[in-house]
């Protein structure tokens, strides 16, 4: 069985401050994470590795530092380690980066395509779900649990506002995971040794046989015009009291300004 | 002080450092309270190598020495010495196999050792024999294809939650101490039980109990070395793990130095933080160049059992006896630091004082390490006069 998992490489959001004058993140001197729900991802690949024996492929799109980023996971366990690193890339939206990737795990082949549900920066959660369209394969997301995994066949737990579904799906299928699936694990000492030389994987769009018009700035139909705080309110009444107090204040209140 | 570790020395303490910040601090002071064995640890380190830092790559292990297995030890007693107790008796179980072993033993033995699926515990000690293990009286009598086992271990650290033990007992008592041979046990064995479970002021993460062998048959194959070895084995496999026990003093001293030099820095008396009072300062001072000292002997030490020496005896005893003496005095001194808040169970120093008096007293104490040491310096002088 072929997994891969898809990461990214984040800012540290623990250590994030915003440009008051720009709005945008001060990247500067900022340290870089693989993406929390991406961790459980890998996680996710490792135990059906363990389980039931598996090739696990780690996948990232980025500037050559995301190499940092993938050594961690073969630290972890990851048996291979794929880069898509090209100027072509650079740029690219949801629709680009899903597209592109698509297009290296065709090339790559799986059974299984694991995300984290969202990455903690752009916090779109479109990119899971897009792959899975670009390859038209099934895709679940939000799994909080990996029931039974078969050679043709997956049962999750997928989490809802209230509960979860059981949902299956025959193979290759994309998975995007919430972090109630599992505890990643630490990384161990043969693991870091192996890290430290295994060669990763490089790929362009040359490899990938990919039109320059679909990929980047250029194959992005979103543009991001603006990045802004959104304003303070600051009229706020605090309702203090019993319980009954509070709500019947809170209804007055409502009914004055003719919300109810 | 830059020790100038190499890359991998560094991947090795640093694992162990975040292992202890991660999963042994926030759980010690209930580990300790409840008397717990760390099972979930113990996971955590096998799943993380650490188990295999000093056995062969070919049995499965990392390969490397007495310093790593140094730097992993004081990391772990920096956080709990419960802990690194139960991990270390584990180095010091294996290293019978690994000293006197043949092939197959170790082939055998040492790959489960080495991912940390089977714990080792080493078993010397009893009731009659302590500091003097000559008065061993636990017996392996030899019948046919077999030894059989009787007599009781005690005080045996990681006992019951061990699955191999390296033994030693009288197979010929009439030779004294020539007599004495090491075999290997495994748990559920015919004739094997557990005794009690002791309750210790200290280190009580860390497992205590005796080791019961009622006509208990152990083929001869588990023999370590030669009929009569056994005080061979015993003697070389502590002259290894000394060292250990000092890295152990050096870890819980840099702990409670840790500790109270940050409380120095936010308790506040006639003003200002007491670390603005020379009293405290001479005393953080002294403890700073003590644990330095100590650290420095031990890995020099390492270094030197690492380089393949014979002649490890006398320094690894000195090792032990100087960073084990420096664990317990500057425990205590970071108590006094935080006064009645380090006598508190709030605040881990307390478990720390606690926890270092083994130090001296397990694995020979410090007095037998000074007659070593002397016996050591006897034999030098005579030789050069």
């Amino acid at each position: 069985m072929k997994i891969i998992v898809c990461i990214k490489q984040v800012p540290d959001t623990s250590e994030v401050r915003i440009n008051p004058e720009t709005n945008t993140l001060i990247r500067d001197g900022v340290p870089s994470i693989i993406n929390p729900y991406d961790m459980h991802a890998v996680e996710a690949a490792l135990s059906i590795k363990d389980e039931l024996g598996a090739e696990v492929t780690v996948l990232t799109m980025g500037p050559p530092q995301a190499e940092a980023a993938l050594r961690e996971t073969v630290a972890m366990g990851a048996d291979d380690a794929v880069l898509l690193t090209d100027r072509a890339f650079a740029g690219s939206d949801t629709w680009a980066t899903a597209y592109t990737l698509a297009a290296a795990i065709k090339f790559l082949g799986a059974d299984i395509v694991l995300c984290g549900k969202q990455a903690i920066d752009g916090d779109t959660a479109q990119v899971g779900p897009a792959i899975a369209e670009f390859m038209d394969i099934p895709h679940i997301s939000y799994v909080s649990q990996i029931a039974s995994v078969s050679g043709d066949n997956i049962t999750v737990r997928r989490l809802m506002d209230e509960g979860y579904d059981v949902v299956e799906a025959p193979l290759p299928v994309l998975l995007t995971v919430v972090k109630e699936l599992n505890q990643p694990r630490m990384a161990s000492l043969k693991g870091k040794m192996r890290a430290k030389k295994i060669e990763i994987r490089k790929l362009t769009h040359k490899e990938l046989a990919l039109d320059e018009n679909n990929l980047g700035l250029k194959g992005s139909p979103t543009q991001v015009k603006n990045i802004f705080a959104p304003e303070m309110k600051k009229d706020r009444i605090v309702i203090a009291g019993t319980p009954e107090e509070q709500a019947g204040e809170l209804i007055s209140i409502l009914k004055a300004i003719k919300c109810i | 002080m830059d020790y100038f570790l190499n890359e991998e020395q560094q991947m090795i303490r640093d694992t162990a450092r975040q292992i202890a910040q991660e999963k042994i601090i926030p759980v010690r002071a209930e580990l300790d309270e409840k008397e717990l064995f760390p099972t979930e640890i113990i996971k955590v380190l096998a799943q993380s190598d650490m188990f295999g830092l000093f056995i062969p790559e070919q049995y499965g292990g990392l390969g490397r020495g007495a310093l790593e297995l140094c730097l992993a030890v004081e990391e772990l007693s920096r956080a709990c010495l419960g802990v690194s107790t139960s991990y270390a008796a584990n180095a010091l179980g294996t290293y019978p196999i690994l000293l006197f072993g043949t092939d197959e033993q170790k082939k055998k033995f040492l790959p489960d050792i080495a991912s940390g699926k089977k714990l080792v515990a080493f078993g010397l000690t009893e009731a009659n024999a302590g500091s003097d293990a000559a008065g061993i009286q636990t017996t392996a009598t030899k019948s046919g294809t077999e030894y059989i086992l009787n007599g009781t271990k005690q005080w045996i650290t990681n006992g019951g939650e061990a699955d191999i033990y390296t033994v030693i007992a009288m197979t010929d008592k009439s030779r004294g101490a020539r007599g004495a041979s090491a075999l290997i046990v495994e748990k559920g064995t015919p004739g094997f039980t557990f005794g009690k479970k002791e309750k210790k002021m200290g280190i009580r993460a860390s497992t205590t109990c005796e080791l019961v062998f009622d006509d208990c048959h152990i083929p001869k194959d588990n023999i370590l070395g030669r009929d009569g070895m056994g005080f061979i084995v015993a003697m070389k496999t502590l002259d290894q793990s000394r060292t250990g026990v000092g890295a152990q003093g050096v870890g819980v001293a840099q702990g409670a130095f840790e500790e109270a030099a940050n409380f120095a820095r936010t308790r506040v008396q006639f003003d200002k933080p007491i670390i603005g009072f020379q009293a405290v300062q001479h005393m953080l001072a002294d403890m700073a160049i003590q644990i330095e000292a100590a650290r420095a002997l031990v890995y020099s030490v390492a270094r030197y059992v690492d380089s393949g020496a014979k002649d490890i005896t006398k320094s690894s005893a000195m090792a032990k006896t100087f960073a084990t003496d420096v664990g317990m005095r500057v425990t205590t001194d970071a108590l006094q630091v935080m006064g009645g808040s380090g006598y508190m169970r709030d605040y881990p120093v307390e478990k720390m004082m606690r926890d270092a008096k083994i130090l001296q007293i397990y694995e020979g104490t410090n007095q037998i390490q000074r007659n070593v040491i002397a016996q050591n310096l006897i034999k030098e002088f005579s030789r050069n006069k």
